[in-house]
C-alpha cells in the first residue's frame, strides 16, 4: 500500500515538471509584453531597460525558467505585476473561496446523484427511472449562466430568501457563508449531480445482475441490505474515480459561476490576471490548479485501492 | 413447522410451470414438472442448455426477476406451501430451510467482502447469532468444508481463493443454517476435473452428516451417475423421464434419455481401437443410434512432421514493489517438445494453469516464447519478421473455446468467414464470397445463411462458422483450444465428428487442446499430458489410456466421472489438494528432465514434478 502511494507520488513529479515547463513557455509565446504595460504611455527606453533588468527578462530563457522554478519550489511564485502583492498570498486569499464552492457543489452532487442513481437502477424501466433520467438530462442541458440568473431573479429578487451575490468567509459567519454559497453551489453542482446519477445508475444495473447479488438473495438477506451493502459498495467504485476527476474540473468550472454571483474566488483571479497580462499570477494559478488535479487523482487512486480488495492484493 | 419424517419428502413440486415475458409475450420455459426429494436423497435434474433445469431450481427458490416471470404450480417444502408466502416470509425460507450453490464460484462471492463476513452474514441473518458466536460458527463451517488453516483465512477476500476453495466457501455458506434442502446448480462445471471430484465427495459426505436432501442440477451424465439416487431428465422444458438412476441409465425409455446417454463419451470405450472414431449419431426423436465410423488412416508419419516443437519456453513476468521490479516468473511453458504429423491429431491435456493453451498460442506467436525452436510447414517460426509471420499464419489457424465471443457481432457470418481470404489478398471479392459459401457448406451450414449475423445462430452453429473461418486459408495445422468444451454433449459430438471429417478429407493436423479426457480419447492419435508447464507423459492414445505411467496422468484419469451408476458409492481423497502454481522465484533454475521410453513413442518424465 505504502509502496503504491510512494510510486504514485514519484510519478507526480515528472507530471508537475512538464506542466511547469508548459506554463512557462506558454507565457513566452504569448503576444504582449508586460514591461510595456508597466512602463506606461511614455515608453521611455531607459525605464523599459531598467524594468527588464529588474525582472531578469534579459537572461537566457532556460535560466529564467530555472530561476522561476527554484523560487516556485520555495513557495515564491513571484509578485503580481498588477497589485504588487506576492502571488502566493493572492492565491491563499482566493483559494478557500473557490474550495468552499467546489466542496459544497460536490456534496450536493453526491447527495443528489447517488441516491437518484440507485433508485433509478433498482426501479429500472419504470416511471421512477424515466423521471430520474429526464431530471438528469435537464440538469445536463440547462446552461449554468441561465440557471444562475433565473435563480437570482426568483429566489433573491422575488422571494428575498437568499443573498444574490457576494461572499462571506465561513469562519466569520458560518450560517451566512453557507446561505450565500447555496445557490452558486446548486448551479455548479446540478450538472455534476446529473452525470453522477447516470453513472451510478449504469454501474448499479451492472452490479445488480451479477452472480454475487444472486448469492446474497439466495442467502435470504433483506432487499435493503442486498442493495445498500452488497451492491452499492461495488457499484460506487467507479464513482470514486469519477468524483475526483470532476472535482478537479469544478475548480476550473467555477469561473463562470463566480462571475454570475460575483464571488471573489479563483476564477475571478485568473480572468483578471489574463486580461492584464499578469504573468506571475497566471503561472501561479495554473500551477496551483494542476497541483490540485494531481492531488485529487492521487486521492482517487488510493481510495479506489482501499475500497477494492482485489487491487490491494496486486500491490 | 414439524420436521419431515423419513418417509415424507422434504420438497414436493407439483405441476410447476414457469414463463418469462419476452417482448411483451409470455413464453413457457418449464412445463408441468413434478417431482419430490426425500431427506438424505439426491435427485439429479439433467438436461442440455435450454432444457429448463436451472429455471426449475430458481423457481423453487423464487429467485427469478418478479416482474418478467410467472411461476405456477405447487411447491411444498417440509410440508409448507411456498406458493402462498409473501416475499418477506420467503426470505426467511431462503438460506435457512433451503440453500443454493451456483455454477460460477469465481463470480458468486462478493469481491469486496471477506469470506468470513459473507458466511457469518447467513448466521446473523437467520439464526440471530451475535457477531462473536457467528465468527466461531463460521470457523467451524470452514473446517467442515475442509478449508486448510480456516482461522487465518477468515479475513481473506474471495480473490485470494482458488475456484475449488471458493466453491467450498459457497458450500459452507449454504450449510450455515443447516438447511433441509440443498440445491446445487452445476456446482462443479467450472472446476478442473480433480477438484470436481473433491467437491462432489464433499457434498456427498456433508449430505450424510446432515441428512440433507440434495437437488443436483447438471448437464454431465458422469456426475449424475456418481451422485444421484434418482434422476429426472429434462428436454426443452418438459420432464421426459424420472426414475432411479439405474433405471434411467440402464433402461431409459424416452428416446431423448437414450440419445443423451449415447452422446456421452465414456472413458475407456475406445480400448482396442487404433484410429480415432466418430461419435455415434443419435436421432433425438427416436433414440436410434448409428455407430460412428472410424477415421481412415490419415497420418503421414513417414514424412517430415508438419509441426516440430523443440524445448519451447514461455514465461510471464510477475512484477511488484515501488518501481515495479520483477519479483518472479510464471513458467507457463517449460522445455516442451513434440512433433505433429500431417493428418494427425495430437491432444494436449491437463488442468488449469498447466500451460496447454499458452503452448498453442506460443506456436502461433500470439504470445512471444522465451526460447526454443518451432518449425511449422517450412517456417522457422520464432525467427520470422512481421511480414513472414503473416505468411506463416496461412499455414496454421486457431479455433477458440467461446463461439459467442470469437465472432464479431457486427459482421455477417459470410464476411467473417471470407475475411481471412480477403485480408491475405488471395482473390477478388466475388471469389471470397464463393469461397465462404463453399466453406459453410463444408461445415454443414446452408450458404444462404451468409448474410445473417452471429446472434441468429446457436452455439454449435457458431462453432461451425468459426471452423469455416479457420479453413478459409487452407491451413495445414489447426490449433483447437478447448473448441468443444462449451458445447452441449450432443452438439459436442457433432462438432467433433465434423473435425474428424475434415481431417479425413483435407488431411489437416490438429493440435487439440482440451481438459475433457473422454472427448480426447475419441479424437486423438497421440496425447501429451501437461502439468505445471511441462509434458509429463506423451504417447499414442492407446498407450496413454491403456497403460498410463506418470502419477499425474493416473490421477487425472481417475478423477474423470464415468456415466455408470455402479460407481455411485465411490469416494476419493478428500484432502483438498490444490492445483499447484507455476510461479517461480527469479533464481529458480528449471531442473533437467529425463524421459523414459515405455514403448515406442510412449515417453514418461522421470522424477517428481512440482
Amino acid at each position: 500500500m505504502y509502496a503504491f502511494i510512494a510510486r504514485r507520488l514519484l510519478l507526480a513529479i515528472p507530471t508537475l515538471l512538464i506542466i511547469s515547463l508548459f506554463v512557462f513557455s506558454l507565457q513566452k509565446l504569448l503576444p504582449g509584453d508586460p514591461v510595456l504595460v508597466m512602463a506606461g504611455e511614455e515608453r521611455d527606453p531607459a525605464v523599459i531597460e531598467a524594468l527588464r533588468e529588474k525582472y531578469h527578462l534579459n537572461d537566457p530563457v532556460p535560466m529564467q525558467y530555472l530561476a522561476w522554478l527554484g523560487n516556485a519550489l520555495q513557495g515564491d511564485l513571484g509578485i503580481s505585476l498588477r497589485t504588487n502583492q506576492p502571488v502566493l498570498s493572492l492565491i491563499a486569499e482566493k483559494l478557500p473561496v473557490t474550495l468552499q464552492l467546489a466542496v459544497m457543489s460536490m456534496t450536493f452532487a453526491l447527495l443528489l446523484g447517488i441516491p437518484m442513481g440507485i433508485l433509478a437502477a433498482v426501479k429500472k424501466n419504470t416511471a421512477i427511472d424515466y423521471l430520474a433520467s429526464v431530471l438528469a438530462l435537464s440538469g445536463l442541458s440547462v446552461p449554468n449562466f441561465w440557471l444562475g440568473i433565473m435563480l437570482i431573479l426568483l429566489v433573491s429578487v422575488q422571494l428575498g430568501w437568499l443573498p444574490a451575490s457576494g461572499y462571506q468567509p465561513f469562519f466569520v459567519d458560518p450560517l451566512l457563508s453557507l446561505k450565500t454559497m447555496l445557490m452558486p453551489s446548486f448551479v455548479l453542482g446540478n450538472a455534476l449531480a446529473a452525470s453522477m446519477m447516470r453513472h451510478t445508475r449504469s454501474s448499479m444495473i451492472g452490479v445488480l445482475s451479477s452472480d454475487y447479488i444472486r448469492t446474497a438473495r439466495a442467502k435470504g438477506l433483506a432487499e435493503r441490505s442486498v442493495i445498500l451493502s452488497h451492491a452499492l459498495r461495488n457499484a460506487v467504485l467507479p464513482i470514486v474515480t469519477l468524483s475526483a476527476l470532476l472535482f478537479g474540473e469544478l475548480l476550473a468550472g467555477a469561473v463562470l459561476t463566480e462571475q454570475i454571483f460575483t464571488i471573489p474566488g479563483f476564477g475571478k483571479l485568473i480572468v483578471d490576471a489574463v486580461f492584464t497580462r499578469d504573468y506571475a499570477v497566471v503561472q501561479g494559478v495554473v500551477l496551483c490548479t494542476a497541483f490540485g488535479f494531481i492531488t485529487m487523482n492521487l486521492i482517487a487512486d488510493v481510495l479506489y485501492v482501499l475500497l477494492n480488495p482485489r487491487m490491494r492484493a496486486s500491490l | 413447522m414439524t420436521a419431515a419424517s423419513p418417509t415424507e419428502p422434504v420438497l414436493t413440486v407439483e405441476g410447476l410451470s414457469t414463463s418469462f415475458q419476452v417482448d411483451g409475450r409470455w413464453s413457457t420455459v418449464v412445463r408441468d414438472v413434478s417431482f419430490e426429494v426425500r431427506p438424505g436423497e439426491t435427485l439429479a435434474i439433467v438436461g442440455e442448455s435450454g432444457s429448463g433445469k436451472s429455471v426449475t431450481s430458481l423457481s423453487i427458490m423464487r429467485l427469478l426477476p418478479p416482474r418478467v416471470s410467472r411461476i405456477e404450480g405447487r411447491i411444498r417444502l417440509a410440508g409448507r406451501d411456498l406458493g402462498g408466502l409473501s416475499e418477506k416470509e420467503m426470505r426467511a425460507v431462503r438460506g435457512r430451510d433451503m440453500a443454493m450453490i451456483f455454477q460460477e464460484p469465481m463470480t458468486s462471492l462478493n469481491p469486496i467482502f471477506t469470506i468470513g463476513r459473507q458466511i457469518s452474514e447467513s448466521l446473523t441473518c437467520h439464526l440471530g447469532l451475535s457477531k462473536r458466536d457467528a465468527r466461531a460458527e463460521t470457523l467451524r463451517l470452514l473446517e467442515k468444508v475442509r478449508i486448510p488453516n480456516a482461522a487465518s483465512r477468515f479475513d481473506e477476500h474471495p480473490h485470494q481463493f482458488s475456484g475449488g476453495m471458493r466453491q467450498r466457501v459457497m458450500i459452507a455458506m449454504a450449510l450455515a443454517s443447516r438447511p433441509k434442502l440443498l440445491i446445487a446448480d452445476e456446482p462443479t462445471t467450472a472446476l478442473d476435473v480433480t477438484i470436481q471430484g473433491q467437491i462432489l465427495d464433499l457434498i456427498k459426505q456433508l449430505q450424510e452428516e446432515e441428512d440433507m436432501a440434495v437437488l443436483f442440477i447438471t448437464h454431465d451424465m458422469g456426475v449424475v451417475a456418481e451422485v444421484a439416487d434418482r434422476t429426472m431428465v429434462m428436454f426443452r422444458g418438459d420432464a421426459v423421464e424420472t426414475g432411479t438412476t439405474e433405471e434411467v441409465f440402464l433402461a431409459g425409455r424416452h428416446p431423448y434419455t437414450r440419445a443423451l446417454l449415447a452422446a456421452v463419451p465414456r472413458l475407456g470405450e475406445m480400448a482396442g481401437e487404433h484410429w480415432p472414431r466418430r461419435f455415434p449419431i443419435v436421432d433425438m426423436a427416436t433414440g436410434v443410434q448409428a455407430e460412428g465410423k472410424s477415421v481412415d488412416a490419415t497420418v503421414a508419419t513417414h514424412e517430415e512432421p508438419v509441426l516440430a516443437v523443440r524445448d519451447l519456453v514461455t514465461r510471464f513476468e510477475v512484477r511488484g514493489g515501488v518501481f515495479g521490479r520483477k519479483t518472479g516468473e510464471i513458467h507457463a511453458v517449460e522445455k516442451v517438445s513434440f512433433d505433429l504429423f500431417q493428418g494427425e491429431t495430437l491432444s494436449l491435456v491437463g488442468e488449469s494453469g498447466c500451460g496447454k493453451s499458452t503452448t498453442g498460442r506460443s506456436i502461433l506467436r500470439l504470445v512471444e516464447p522465451r526460447s526454443g525452436r518451432v518449425d511449422l510447414d517450412g517456417f522457422d517460426v520464432l525467427d520470422l519478421d512481421s511480414r513472414d509471420l503473416l505468411r506463416m499464419r496461412r499455414s496454421v489457424q486457431m479455433i477458440f473455446q467461446d463461439p459467442f465471443a470469437s465472432l464479431n457481432p457486427r459482421m455477417t457470418v459470410g464476411a467473417s468467414v471470407a475475411e481471412p481470404y480477403t485480408a491475405h489478398r488471395l482473390g477478388t471479392r466475388a471469389e471470397a464470397r464463393d469461397k465462404a459459401a463453399d466453406l459453410l457448406t463444408r461445415v454443414g451450414l446452408d450458404p444462404t445463411m451468409m448474410s445473417r449475423y452471429p446472434h441468429e445462430f446457436s452455439g454449435g452453429q457458431r462453432q461451425r462458422i468459426a471452423i469455416a473461418r479457420a479453413l478459409a486459408l487452407d491451413p495445414k495445422v489447426i490449433v483447437a483450444d478447448e473448441s468443444v468444451s462449451a458445447l452441449d454433449v450432443s452438439i459436442k459430438a457433432q462438432v467433433c465428428n465434423l473435425l474428424m471429417d475434415l481431417q479425413e478429407n483435407l488431411k489437416i493436423a490438429f493440435l487439440f487442446i482440451s481438459h475433457d479426457m473422454a472427448v480426447v480419447e475419441r479424437v486423438s492419435h497421440r496425447i501429451a499430458v501437461m502439468y505445471l508447464g511441462e509434458i509429463v507423459e506423451i504417447g499414442p492414445r492407446e498407450a496413454i489410456f491403456g497403460d498410463p505411467q506418470h502419477p499425474y496422468t493416473k490421477r487425472l484419469m481417475a478423477a474423470v466421472p464415468v456415466p455408470d451408476p455402479a460407481r455411485r458409492g465411490i469416494r476419493r481423497d478428500l484432502s483438498g489438494q490444490e492445483l499447484k502454481s507455476p510461479v517461480r522465484p527469479l533464481d529458480y533454475v528449471a531442473p533437467e528432465r529425463r524421459y523414459r521410453t515405455v514403448a515406442p513413442g510412449h515417453m514418461v518424465m522421470e522424477g517428481a514434478v512440482g
